[in-house]
C-alpha cells in the first residue's frame, strides 16, 4: 500500500497540489527549485499541516483535514535527512544516532547505533563530535540517524547538495545500498539528472507546486530537454 | 575602622543563591515557552516580566510590599501557613531579589533559545523526540551558553539589589541587612572604611560575573 498523498497546501502565494501513491523502492522527487519538493516532504513528515486532503501510510492516517486528524511528527516513524545534517553539536556521533533509536533500553539503543555506524562506514567517528567531521561524514551519520528508528518511510531532501561531486557519487552508492537493505519506500528529492539516473526506481515530478504522476526512469529521462 | 561584620556578605550570598535558583527555574521555563510557543497575551507577559529592568527598584518594592504585606491575601496566606509574617524577613529579601533579577535571566535565555536554528529541533522531532526530552536533550543544551550567561547576570543582579529589598525586608542588622544595604548603613554612620571594603567585594563579584558572561558569549558552542 505504501504512502498515499492527496493534499492541498498554501504558503503565501505558493500553492501545492500533490496526489500520488508511492510505490515500493526508491522514488526520486524531481523538479526545479521552488517546485514544492521540500514543502511536500515537510507535509509528509508532519512539520507543516495541509490545508485540505489526506496523507496516510499503510493504514495509518497521518493527516486528514476533514476528519481533524494530525498525527504528531515524533509519532510517524519516518526517517528523514535534510539538506543540512542537523546533528546535535554537543553530543557524540554515537549518541546522536542512539537518541533516534526507538527503544527504552540503553544497551539496545547503543548496540543499534553501533550497527548503523558500521553500515554507514562511520564507526571510526563514533566518539567524536559532529563538528570534527567533514560534510560527507556528517551526512553519513545523518543517514544512520534516519534509519535508527526503524522507519516505515524514508525522506531524503537533497541530502548531498552541499557536497563535492566525488563525495556525492560515493554517497549515492551508500543510499542505494541502505534503501535496498532497509526495504522501506523512499522519497529522494533532487534537481540533478545524474542523481536521478543513478538512483531512481521511479520518478515523481514536481512542477510549480503540482506533484502528480509517477513514471519510470526511462520515461522521465526521455523528455528532459537538452540545454 | 571598626571590626568588619561579615554577616551581610553571608546573608547576601544566601539570598542571592536561593533567588537565583528560583529565577533559573522560572526564567528558563518561561524563556522556553516564550521562545517556542505563540499564544495570546505573550507580549504582555514579556512586558510585565521585563518591568523590573525599567521600574525604579523602590517602586517595584512598593508593589511587592502591597502584594505580600500583612493585609494582602498572599501575606495572610503565608502567615496562616507558616505562623509568621513574610515582610521584613530574609525570605522576603529572597523574593525581592528573585523578582528584580528575573528579567535578566528570562530575556537572555529567550534570546538564546530563539537563536537556535529550528532545523535541529525539527530533525530531532522526526527522529522521535518530543516534550521534555526534546527540551532537555536538544533545545536547552544548544542554548546552554546563553542560559548560563543569563543565570550569571541574574545572580549578580540579585546580589546587588538594594531598593526592592529594603522596601520589603527592611534594614535589620543581623537579620535582613544584606551587603548593599550594609554599604548604605555604614555610609550613614560615617564608617567609610567598612563601606569601602563591602563595596569592593560587591564590585569584585560583579566584574568577575561580567567577565565570565563575556567569555560565554564570545566562545562559539
Amino acid at each position: 500500500m505504501s504512502l498515499t498523498v492527496d493534499v492541498r497546501a498554501r504558503v503565501g502565494e505558493f500553492h501545492l497540489d500533490a496526489r500520488f501513491t508511492l510505490p515500493p523502492g526508491l522514488t526520486v522527487l524531481f523538479g526545479p527549485s521552488g517546485a514544492g519538493k521540500t514543502r511536500l516532504l515537510r507535509l509528509i513528515a508532519g512539520l507543516d499541516r495541509p490545508r485540505e486532503g489526506r496523507i496516510g501510510l499503510d493504514g495509518t492516517v497521518f493527516d486528514d483535514v476533514a476528519g481533524r486528524v494530525h498525527r504528531p511528527v515524533h509519532d510517524r516513524r519516518i526517517g528523514m535527512v535534510f539538506q543540512q545534517p542537523y546533528l546535535l553539536p554537543h553530543r557524540t556521533v554515537l549518541a546522536n544516532v542512539a537518541l533516534a533509536v526507538r527503544d527504552t533500553d540503553r544497551t539496545t539503543r547503543r548496540d543499534r547505533a553501533h550497527e548503523l555506524l558500521e553500515r554507514t562506514d562511520t564507526t571510526a567517528f563514533g566518539g567524536r563530535r559532529p563538528g570534527q567531521l567533514s560534510g560527507g561524514q556528517r551526512q553519513r551519520v545523518a543517514l544512520a540517524r534516519a534509519l535508527a528508528g526503524e522507519p516505515r518511510l524514508l525522506l531524503l531532501d537533497e541530502p548531498f547538495n552541499a557536497l563535492d561531486h566525488p563525495v556525492r557519487r560515493q554517497l549515492r552508492g551508500l543510499v542505494r545500498d541502505l534503501v535496498d537493505r532497509a526495504g522501506v519506500p523512499t522519497l529522494f528529492v533532487t534537481h540533478d539528472t545524474d542523481e536521478l539516473a543513478a538512483l531512481a526506481d521511479h520518478v515523481l515530478h514536481a512542477d510549480q507546486g503540482r506533484i502528480t504522476g509517477i513514471t519510470d526512469v526511462a520515461t522521465a529521462l526521455g523528455p528532459v530537454p537538452d540545454r | 575602622m571598626s571590626e568588619v561584620d561579615w554577616f551581610p556578605l553571608l546573608l547576601s550570598l544566601r539570598v542571592a543563591a536561593i533567588a537565583t535558583l528560583i529565577t533559573t527555574v522560572v526564567g528558563v521555563a518561561g524563556a522556553y515557552v516564550l521562545a517556542r510557543f505563540t499564544f495570546p497575551g505573550r507580549g504582555l507577559i514579556e512586558a510585565i516580566a521585563s518591568l523590573p529592568i525599567v521600574l525604579p527598584p523602590t517602586v517595584l518594592g512598593y508593589y511587592l510590599l502591597v502584594s505580600i504585606g500583612r493585609n494582602s491575601p498572599l501575606g495572610r496566606g503565608y502567615e496562616a501557613l507558616f505562623g509568621r509574617q513574610l515582610v521584613f524577613t530574609w525570605q522576603a529579601a529572597v523574593l525581592a531579589a528573585a523578582i528584580a533579577s528575573l528579567p535578566y535571566c528570562l530575556r537572555t535565555a529567550t534570546a538564546a533559545i530563539s537563536a537556535i536554528d529550528a532545523g535541529y529541533e525539527e530533525a530531532a522531532r522526526v527522529a522521535g523526540l518530543h516534550g521534555t526530552r526534546l527540551a532537555f536533550l536538544v533545545t536547552l543544551p544548544m542554548a546552554g551558553r546563553g542560559i548560563i550567561a543569563g543565570i550569571s547576570l541574574a545572580f549578580a543582579r540579585a546580589l546587588g539589589d538594594f531598593g526592592t529589598t529594603i522596601m520589603v525586608a527592611g534594614n535589620i542588622p543581623g537579620r535582613t541587612q544584606t551587603m548593599p544595604i550594609a554599604v548604605y548603613d555604614r555610609v550613614q554612620a560615617f564608617d567609610y572604611a567598612t563601606a569601602g571594603v563591602l563595596a569592593g567585594v560587591l564590585a569584585g563579584v560583579a566584574i568577575v560575573v561580567l567577565l565570565g558572561v563575556r567569555r560565554l558569549e564570545r566562545t562559539a558552542l
